[in-house]
Parts: C-alpha cells; sequence; structure tokens
C-alpha cells in the first residue's frame, strides 16, 4: 500500500513539473508584462529598465524558469509584477475562497445523496421523472447563468420585500463591519449564502444521477433481492445492504471532480465580486504575471492530484474486494 | 395455435392458407434499426432533437436573410420587447432576436467543430491506448493525467487569453477547447478496446494476417462506435457551456461577433431593469443546451437498453 502511495506521489510530482514548464512557457511566451507602462509615454526611461531588470525580462526562458523554479523548492513564490508578495496574497485568497468551496462541496454531497436516494427510491413515478429532469436542467446550465439569476431573480425581490440588505450579492464580507468573528457573523452569512447556493447547484447534478444509477443497480442485484426475499424488511436492507454498497462508487466521483468545483469557484466569484483565488489568477492572467500564475496553478494542481490519491485510498479502504483481492 | 415465440417461419409457411397466423408474425430488425426505433420513441429524446434542430434552422433562415442585423445601429435604443423587435433592443440599438440568433449559430459552430475534435483525437489516440496496451498504453494515459489534472478552465483562461486578438478567433477558440475536451473520448475508448481485444473476431483477423491498422479501423471501432456518439454529443453540451463561460469571463468570443455568453454578460446589470437584455440569452441558452443534451441522454438510452429497466 504505501508503495502505491509514494508511485502515485511520485507521478504526482512529475505531473507538477511537467504542467509548470508548460504554463511557465504559455505565459511567459504571450506578451509583455509592461504592455500598459510602455503605453504610457510619460513613464521614465529608468522606471522601464528597472521593471526589466525586476522581471528579469531580458534573460532567456530558461533561466526565467530556474530562477522561479529554484525559489519556489524553497517555498518563497516570489513577487507579483506590482511588487507584492504571491505567497501571503495566495494565503488571502485562499482563506476568502476556501470557505466557499467547502461549503459548497459539503452541502452538494448532502444534496446529490439525498435526490439520488429519492429518485432511486420512488423509480418510475412522476416523482423521480420529475426530479431526474431538474438534475438535468442543473446539469446543463453553466455556473454563471445560475448565478445571475439567482442575483436577479432571487436576492433582490428577497431584498426589496424586506426593505433591507438580507443577501448580499457583492463581495465576500462588508469591509466596514466591525465587532468579533461571531459578531460579524451574520454578515458574512448574507454574504456567502448566494454563492454557496450557486456553487451547490451547479455541481449537485452529475453527482445525484450517477447516485441514482448506482442505486438501482445495486437495488437489482441478487444478494439484494436475497435480503428481501429472506423477509428482512425494507429499512434494514436498505441502511445495511444498500447503502453501504451504493454510497461507495460516487465518493471516488466526488473526488475526481473536485477540480471542476475549483474552476466554478473562479466564476462563482467573478459574478459575486469576491476577493477570491479566482479573482487572484484572473487579474494575474490579464497582466500577464508568471509568479500569480504560477502560484495558482501549483496550488490548485497539488489540490487536484491529493484528492485523486485521497480517492484511490479512500476506494481502497471502503471496497472490500479491493482490500482482500490480493489473498 | 401460434406461440408468440415461434415467429415468421410459422408464419411463412402457413401464411397461404391460415391468415390468422399472419399477424402473429414477427419481423426482426438490425441492430441500427433497433437503437433507431428505441430514439425514435422516446419522448424526452425527441423533443429536444426537435427543439435543438427548431433553434438551428431558424437562426440559419433569419442570419442568411438579415446577414447584417446583429450589428445594424439604430435610434431604438434600450426598447422593450414590442412588434417590431420581440426581443427588444440593446443599449446601442441593436435588435435582440438578431443577435441572439446569431449568438446560437456562432456557439453551435464552435461545439460542432470542438466535437469533431474531440472525437477525432480521442478514438485515435483511445484505439492506441486500448490496442497495444502495455507500455503505450501507460504513456497516453499519463498524458492523459497531465490534462486532467489542472482544472480545464484554468488552462483555457490562459490560452484564450492568446487567441482573444486573434482574427477568426471562434476558430481559434474551437481548437483550444477540442484539445482540451478529448480525455474523455480517449478514456471511454480505451475501455472499450481493452474488452473488444479480446474478442473471437480480432483474434481471427489477426489469425488471418490482417494488420494492425486494418483490425483497429475496420472491426474495433465499429463496434465502439456506439459510446463515441453519445460522447460527442455530450461533448458538444460541454463545449457550448465551456464558450459560454469563456465569452462571459471576456475571454472567448469577442465584440462585434456575438455569442450568448457575451450578451448575457453585456446584459448582467440590467438585469432588473432591462429583463430583455438578459433573460432571453439566458433563456436561449439554457434551451439550447438542455436540447443537446436531452438527444445525449436519448442517444445513451437507445444505444444501452438495459439501463433502463424499472425496479420490480
Amino acid at each position: 500500500m504505501t508503495t502505491y502511495i509514494l508511485r502515485r506521489l511520485a507521478i504526482g510530482v512529475g505531473v507538477l513539473l511537467l504542467a509548470s514548464v508548460l504554463v511557465f512557457t504559455l505565459v511567459a511566451e504571450s506578451g509583455n508584462p509592461l504592455g500598459p507602462l510602455l503605453a504610457n509615454p510619460l513613464t521614465p526611461q529608468s522606471t522601464i529598465r528597472l521593471k526589466i531588470l525586476a522581471l528579469h525580462l531580458n534573460d532567456p526562458l530558461w533561466q526565467r524558469y530556474w530562477i522561479w523554479f529554484s525559489h519556489v523548492i524553497r517555498g518563497d513564490f516570489g513577487v507579483s509584477n506590482n511588487g507584492l508578495g504571491v505567497g501571503h496574497q495566495l494565503q488571502i485568497h485562499m482563506f476568502v475562497t476556501l470557505r466557499m468551496v467547502i461549503l459548497s462541496t459539503v452541502l452538494s454531497i448532502f444534496l446529490a445523496i439525498s435526490v439520488g436516494l429519492i429518485s432511486a427510491l420512488r423509480n418510475g413515478t412522476v416523482v423521480d421523472r420529475g426530479v431526474s429532469v431538474v438534475n438535468f436542467v442543473f446539469l446543463s446550465v453553466p455556473v454563471f447563468v445560475v448565478g445571475l439569476v439567482l442575483k436577479t431573480f432571487v436576492a433582490v425581490p428577497i431584498d426589496q420585500h424586506f426593505n433591507r440588505v438580507v443577501l448580499a450579492t457583492a463581495g465576500e464580507q462588508n469591509p466596514l463591519a466591525t465587532g468579533n468573528f461571531f459578531q460579524r457573523l451574520p454578515d458574512y452569512a448574507s454574504h456567502t449564502i448566494l454563492p454557496t447556493l450557486t456553487l451547490v447547484l451547479a455541481t449537485y447534478a452529475s453527482w445525484a444521477i450517477y447516485q441514482r444509477s448506482t442505486l438501482l443497480d445495486v437495488m437489482n442485484s441478487d444478494y439484494v433481492r436475497l435480503a428481501r426475499a429472506k423477509g428482512i424488511s425494507p429499512r434494514r436492507v436498505l441502511l445495511r445492504h444498500i447503502l453501504r454498497n451504493a454510497l461507495i462508487p460516487v465518493t471516488t466521483v466526488i473526488a475526481l471532480d473536485f477540480a471542476g468545483i475549483l474552476g466554478g469557484a473562479v466564476i462563482t466569484e467573478t459574478v459575486y465580486g469576491w476577493n477570491g483565488l479566482g479573482r487572484f489568477f484572473l487579474d494575474g492572467v490579464n497582466n500577464l504575471d508568471v509568479n500569480v500564475t504560477l502560484a495558482y496553478l501549483m496550488l490548485t494542481a497539488v489540490i487536484v492530484i491529493l484528492f485523486n490519491l485521497m480517492a484511490d485510498i479512500a476506494y481502497g479502504f471502503l471496497d472490500p474486494r479491493i482490500r482482500y483481492g490480493k489473498r | 395455435m401460434s406461440e408468440p415465440g415461434v415467429s415468421e417461419f410459422t408464419a411463412m409457411s402457413v401464411s397461404e392458407d391460415d391468415s390468422a397466423a399472419e399477424g402473429m408474425a414477427l419481423e426482426s430488425r438490425g441492430q441500427w434499426a433497433n437503437v433507431l426505433h428505441r430514439f425514435l420513441h422516446n419522448g424526452q429524446a425527441m423533443t429536444g432533437l426537435v427543439t435543438f434542430l427548431l433553434l438551428l434552422v431558424v437562426s440559419l433562415i433569419y442570419t442568411m436573410l438579415h446577414p447584417t442585423a446583429y450589428s445594424a445601429l439604430s435610434l431604438d435604443v434600450n426598447a422593450a420587447p414590442s412588434k417590431a423587435h420581440i426581443f427588444g433592443t440593446n443599449s446601442i440599438g441593436i435588435d435582440m432576436l438578431a443577435q441572439i440568433l446569431k449568438g446560437v449559430l456562432a456557439d453551435v459552430q464552435v461545439a460542432i467543430l470542438v466535437a469533431a475534435m474531440a472525437v477525432m483525437i480521442g478514438t485515435l489516440i483511445g484505439a492506441m491506448a486500448g490496442y497495444y496496451g502495455g507500455k503505450v498504453d501507460n504513456l497516453l494515459m499519463r498524458f492523459v493525467d497531465l490534462i486532467l489534472v489542472i482544472p480545464v478552465l484554468v488552462v483555457l483562461v490562459l490560452l484564450a487569453h492568446i487567441v482573444a486578438q486573434k482574427a477568426n478567433n471562434w476558430l481559434w477558440l474551437a481548437i483550444i477547447i477540442g484539445s482540451l475536451s478529448w480525455t474523455y473520448v480517449a478514456r471511454l475508448v480505451r475501455a472499450e478496446f481493452l474488452s473488444l481485444r479480446e474478442r473471437d473476431f480480432v483474434e481471427a483477423s489477426r489469425a488471418l494476417g490482417a494488420s494492425d491498422w486494418r483490425i483497429i479501423s475496420r472491426h474495433m471501432i465499429p463496434n465502439a462506435v456506439g459510446p463515441i456518439i453519445v460522447n460527442a454529443t455530450i461533448t458538444i453540451a460541454g463545449a457550448i457551456v465551456l464558450e459560454s463561460t469563456l465569452s462571459y469571463l471576456g475571454l472567448g468570443i469577442q465584440p462585434p461577433s456575438v455569442s450568448l455568453g457575451l450578451l448575457i454578460e453585456q446584459g448582467q446589470n440590467s438585469a432588473t431593469t432591462e429583463y430583455w437584455l438578459f433573460v432571453y440569452p439566458a433563456a436561449f441558452l439554457l434551451l439550447l443546451i438542455v436540447s443537446v443534451f436531452f438527444v445525449g441522454d436519448g442517444l445513451r438510452s437507445a444505444l444501452d437498453p438495459r439501463q433502463n429497466r424499472v425496479r420490480s
């Protein structure tokens, strides 16, 4: 088992390095980050020269990559184009984004499993058909459409009804709010509800559909039929036989989908104006900032690789056939 | 007299004397005729297909009749929906209906190109990985992992930034989306090939001296075509979503061209005051994607009816 994990980690590191080289080349070669500075006729030559030196723009590509790489190994993510430390910025933005992402993932899991269970148990009825159609709609809607629809048709009417801001739609917190964490909690909540709801609605659908089909397969399987034939009550069959087997495949799907959730978070942050990792990355791309882009990329790649590894290990633990497979 | 299972032989042999047996005759259809029959009788799938074709035909006809309507400025600024402009006009007086239909066309154009690319590349790579196995398989799958590790949107944002300023921007957009969408098809084809490889007809072909390429292209791919078609349809829907997301972020199709994502981005801030700038593009985008998804799901059910079993 440990050799398996180590081998996967080694491959993961290799993939990470390769990805970093590709992205570095892409960002570094796609234009001149000093564009806005050069376009301004009043910029003194000394500023431009200093900037070029600071960003190593005259060095060959491989040398620039090596500078970045040797710093990252030591934990220094460098400085963004506007002079602020990237590592520090990453931490601040990560805290903002993660609270939305973690909350929505947890809620999505609950929603998807419940919805999948309901439609599988009521298979063939109107409830099942209706829920399936709703799942399909949410599966196909782009994230930003969900966000905008919630902003326009849920937040605005509710706020107008109560005549005050109940569901905030811009930013992740009120910058003027005072007090300790618990006093600011209602403010956090009002800013976080809609983005979390957006992300949940955008991600639950594929898991719900998968969970439903897994449940149907398990419910039609021989060992469940035997259990029912033996006279075991439906509830006991559900809890002890069906759920134990049907909940396993969907956990791996969830873990593997995490990359998609991070992508969805970028869009949700754009829609709701959050100062999170998404905005950090988009600004970095627009400014052709190599350090920012690569730092974001490394972060997401590490998270995705870790989650894939966890999914494999979890599946090995949860499915006894794999655990005892070698005997 | 004639049992239901006895079929056409009985009917054929006694039909001249016994006309009562004619009604019991069973006909056998080919495999693809069966698939078509199941698809055509799937209400959800047919609704999706009809909607999609309707959208496509209406857009094509309208843009052929009024090729410049989507950028024709007028003095009717921010007009609500009326007889003259069914979906209203935007802030510089352009008719929304023309923009929406042109946007639908642009999205479908990009999506079909993406699906074609994804199917071609994915089938090729999946076939090689599945057929040859071993080291080739390992290498190719590591390559697929490399692509899957980074969120698709992140890479797309990077690449789209580069192509945003080029002419024929939609073509480049289709290329970059297509170059990232082939992984699912590749995995699917690889799985199919891994199982098909063990079948007798492959072994027979090899014994008869057929070359690898002939076996792959003439025998194995036609047997894997079902799931490929389903995946291609779903790739079309996914491509529309990706392209509209990129356009919403400002990195996709650039003005003065239109795309539904771009229209939504332009209309998002006036959604409460001038609802037609946001609601109609969003509704059309939704309709487009959902109809393609319904078709894809219908194809999946038609090709693999086992999954439709109702719990007894």
